[in-house]
């Protein structure tokens, strides 16, 4: 019964998902004011529709009711009941219903928060998001139903795939989906300003804030998933370059650029018809890396089933979607107003010299994921793209942005004074050099480009201070001033310096981490030891222990430094018998921002194991930038301007007395 | 400056990254790509030694050797021909015989390879893509033991 109510919920919402695409465009149209306010409630409606689809799965999966097929294939009564929430969306069906779950809220919370907004510019922006709603609800009714039932119902269920039973997997989907599809409300912002004819610098200002929180959902949600590869699958790396990496690199890499070029269209009115692109870009990114992913045209650990029929619904999706999209800018951009004038060394020029970079180096990951694809299906050669190419190409691209993301927060609008800001980062710039010298100093080994890169990460860090501290006066006058001035000074400006300075700490990470990182792979017996950096590992001994739905083989280290012991290891190999699979989970021992990692291979027959341990100096650095990333996006959302809501667009000075107080 | 003139500087300045991403990804892509060949590929295109390529099969049943030093031997076959990979290491969790797998390194004089990391399967529906398809061309593919997933019953 319960299934049931889900799939009817799903339908209606579908319905209602038709009116509201449908309605509110003839209501702008007529200038019908009743046609224009269906949108609100049915966006509201609409999503209380899914939220009740979404709840009844999620019951199935706690009662664990094996006659509904997707809890059938993908749970197990024996689970433990967390699982049994996360392994909702760990199918390919319930990650789908996820994905509209998100997309249905945030049309609702446009509908809910967008008080400040247009009525016209409101209804259109619903309508668009719910035309993308509507071909997610349709893909799912058509071809990836999660409420279908099996006539005899099985007594226990298959079982979720083991590597995703896990914590990490609990917040990694659901925060990479509001980041994703958070990036539709931009999407469907850039449509609406199409249709409309009209866009000004009060657009960017309501469209920022939607961008930003997606973009911090995406920011934290990439690194959970990187975070969740390093200690899950056992090789100790953070990032693969994995096809399924680069569909969630790319939409978050232009995602970035858009919200670096909102910042120009709000403050300067300029830049307008390339903020547009972008907002069609980025999404169409997000909806190209749901296409990869869901349609099996890659195989990963992501890529739950494969069945041509839903790659071919999704592809028409997309073609639908991002063809529309770009037609309609072809047609329609051209008619934009242009916006204001600025000289090519300024906080406007640095900002697109940010958003050419940024892009580029978006399409050099683009050529890189897809190039394979494209080869295959035109030669039938099949290669894989790695790691080498995109250091090659992605890294170079990125340097320049790293060196100039002090300088671009202290350069003037309009006009900059090159030479002045560069005095400003001298401080910074020195401390980098300082770095490096050190780094050559006290390493050896490793390529001659990690000091260079310590560099670049301290340049990052401090730049993004120096900022913040000739803000603050700090250092020149007094406590008090300078008290004063940090709560003067707009949160935004806290957000940059926050956001920059997090950029270097993941860049350090990733520099020390792979650069000096050491790993040693070998054969123990119980009683025998390992040294790797300053650590000596003594292997005590296996114990075997039974879990829920699974039996587990755990091996027990100590760890010692000197004399002393600094710890305990526990890394283990899991069986689980319902699917036969065997899984290895690495123990992890945090030394301030360094980690020794250690997962195990295949015990011998002797008694002997076989183990791998890594050492990854300041590995932790690179998913703590990521949340620098996002708290810095947190202080920036949290902008007084944002909050408070965009001004009303000035209307003609004929209609408005000469009261208005200037901006 | 007038609005054309810097329009230019936009559109030069464009230009240029855009090249060296170009130039960046061209070169990436002639040497830092890697190809991906079934046994009988290797033989048949003769390949020389030294080149670096995936290699991708099954298991050869009853190939698997241990020796010291987690020294690793087994046979990689697509049904007609085979290649004995050596290896060093701790092989993946799903590496089983009889199963599909890729090994990636280079070729050897001899005609043996030498791989610096093998990868398997995912779970126990999952073959790799690049097999499955090397499988299916050898003729040799088995429609229960490849990847046949999916809701529908």
């Amino acid at each position: 019964m319960i299934a049931e109510i889900g799939h009817y919920a799903l339908v209606l919402a579908l319905g209602l998902a038709l009116i509201q695409a449908f309605v509110p465009l003839v209501g702008t149209r007529l200038r019908d004011d009743t046609l224009i306010g269906v949108a609100g409630p049915t966006a509201l409606a609409q999503f209380g529709f899914v939220a009740v689809s979404f709840a009844a799965l999620t019951t199935t999966y706690v009662a664990s009711d094996f006659s509904v097929l997707n809890v059938f294939e993908n749970s197990h009564s024996a689970m433990p009941l967390v699982y049994k929430f996360t392994s909702v969306w760990g199918n390919h069906e319930g990650s789908m219903l996820l994905w509209v779950l998100i997309l249905a809220l945030f049309g609702a919370l446009v509908a809910a928060c967008g008080g400040n907004l247009p009525a016209t510019l409101k209804a259109n922006v619903l309508a668009v998001q719910s035309w993308i709603a509507a071909a997610f609800y349709l893909f799912i009714l058509g071809s990836s139903n999660p409420f279908l039932r099996i006539p005899q119902a099985p007594f226990e269920g298959r079982d979720l795939n083991p590597i995703l039973q896990d914590l990490g997997l609990a917040i990694h989907p659901p925060l990479l989906y509001l980041g994703y599809v958070g990036f539709s409300i931009s999407f469907s912002f850039a449509i609406a300003a199409l249709i409309e004819g009209r866009i000004d610098a009060a657009w960017a200002r309501w469209v920022r804030p939607w961008t930003l929180a997606a973009w911090m959902c995406l920011t934290l949600g990439i690194a959970m998933g990187s975070y969740w590869a390093y200690y899950e699958l056992g090789w100790g790396g953070f990032w693969f370059w994995d096809p399924v990496e680069n569909a969630s690199l790319m939409p978050w890499i232009a995602g970035t650029a858009l919200l670096h070029s909102a910042v120009v269209m709000e403050k300067r009115n300029a830049l307008k018809v390339w903020t547009i692109l972008l907002s069609i870009l980025t999404f169409s990114l997000s909806l190209i890396g749901t296409f990869l992913v869901r349609s099996g045209v890659l195989t990963s650990v992501h890529t739950f089933a494969s069945d041509p029929a839903r790659g071919v619904f999704i592809l028409a999706i997309l073609v639908f979607f991002i063809g529309g999209a770009l037609a309609l800018y072809a047609w329609r951009a051209p008619s934009l107003k242009q916006g204001g004038l600025f000289a090519p060394i300024s906080r406007e020029g640095a900002l697109v010299f940010n958003n050419l970079f940024l892009t580029v180096a978006c399409a050099t990951v683009f050529v890189g994921t897809l190039y394979p694809l494209a080869l295959e299906a035109m030669t039938g050669e099949k290669i894989s793209v790695g790691a080498p190419f995109f250091n090659l190409t992605f890294g170079p691209l990125f340097v320049p942005l790293l060196l100039l993301a002090p300088l671009g927060p202290m350069m003037a609008w309009k006009r900059g004074d090159l030479l002045g800001v560069a005095q400003r980062v001298i401080g910074a710039a020195g401390l980098a050099i300082i770095a490096i010298a050190a780094t050559f100093a006290l390493t050896s080994g490793g390529p001659v480009l990690a000091p260079f890169g310590i560099g670049l990460a301290v340049f990052s860090m401090a730049g993004a201070l120096t900022d913040l501290t000739e803000r603050l006066a700090l250092f020149k006058g007094s406590f008090a001033t300078t008290l004063a001035r940090a709560r003067g000074l707009p949160r935004s400006v806290w957000g940059t310096g926050v956001a920059h300075f997090g950029l270097g700490v993941s860049l350090l990470g990733i520099v020390c981490a792979s650069t000096w990182g050491t790993e040693r792979i070998v054969s123990l017996k119980p009683g025998a030891s390992v040294s790797l950096s300053s650590y000596d590992l003594t292997f005590d001994g296996m114990v075997e222990r039974q879990g829920g739905n699974y039996r587990e083989l755990i091996a027990r280290f100590t760890v010692r430094q000197g004399a002393g012991v600094v710890g305990t290891m526990e890394p283990a190999k899991r069986s689980f018998q319902t699917r036969q699979m065997s899984t290895t989970e690495a123990a992890l021992l945090t030394r301030g921002f360094s980690q020794l990692y250690l997962s195990l291979g295949d015990p011998e027959p002797d008694g002997a194991i076989a183990v791998r341990v890594y050492h990854k100096p300041l590995v932790l650095l690179i998913w703590l930038g990521a949340l620098v990333m996002f708290i810095g996006g947190a202080l920036s959302l949290s902008d007084r301007r944002l909050r408070i809501g965009a001004p009303k667009p000035a209307a003609r000075p004929a209609d408005k007395p000469s009261m208005q107080p200037a901006e | 400056m007038t609005r054309k003139q810097r329009r230019l500087v936009l559109i030069g300045g464009s230009l240029g990254v855009l090249a060296l991403a170009a130039v960046l990804v061209l070169t990436a892509l002639k040497d830092s790509i890697v190809f991906f060949n079934s046994p009988s590929d290797v033989v048949e295109k003769n390949l020389q030694p030294g080149s670096r390529i995936r290699l991708g099969g099954l298991v050869k049943p009853g190939s698997l050797e241990r020796g010291e030093q987690l020294a690793v031997r087994f046979e990689v076959t697509d049904g007609n021909r085979a290649i004995a990979v050596r290896y060093q290491g701790i092989l993946p969790d799903l590496f089983r015989e009889g199963q599909g797998v890729i090994a990636e390194g280079t070729i050897e004089s001899g005609g043996g390879f030498k791989a610096d990391s093998v990868l398997a399967k995912h779970d126990e529906k999952y073959m790799p893509k690049e097999v499955a398809d090397a499988l299916k061309k050898q003729g040799h593919w088995k429609e229960e033991a490849g990847a046949k997933t999916g809701a529908k019953k």
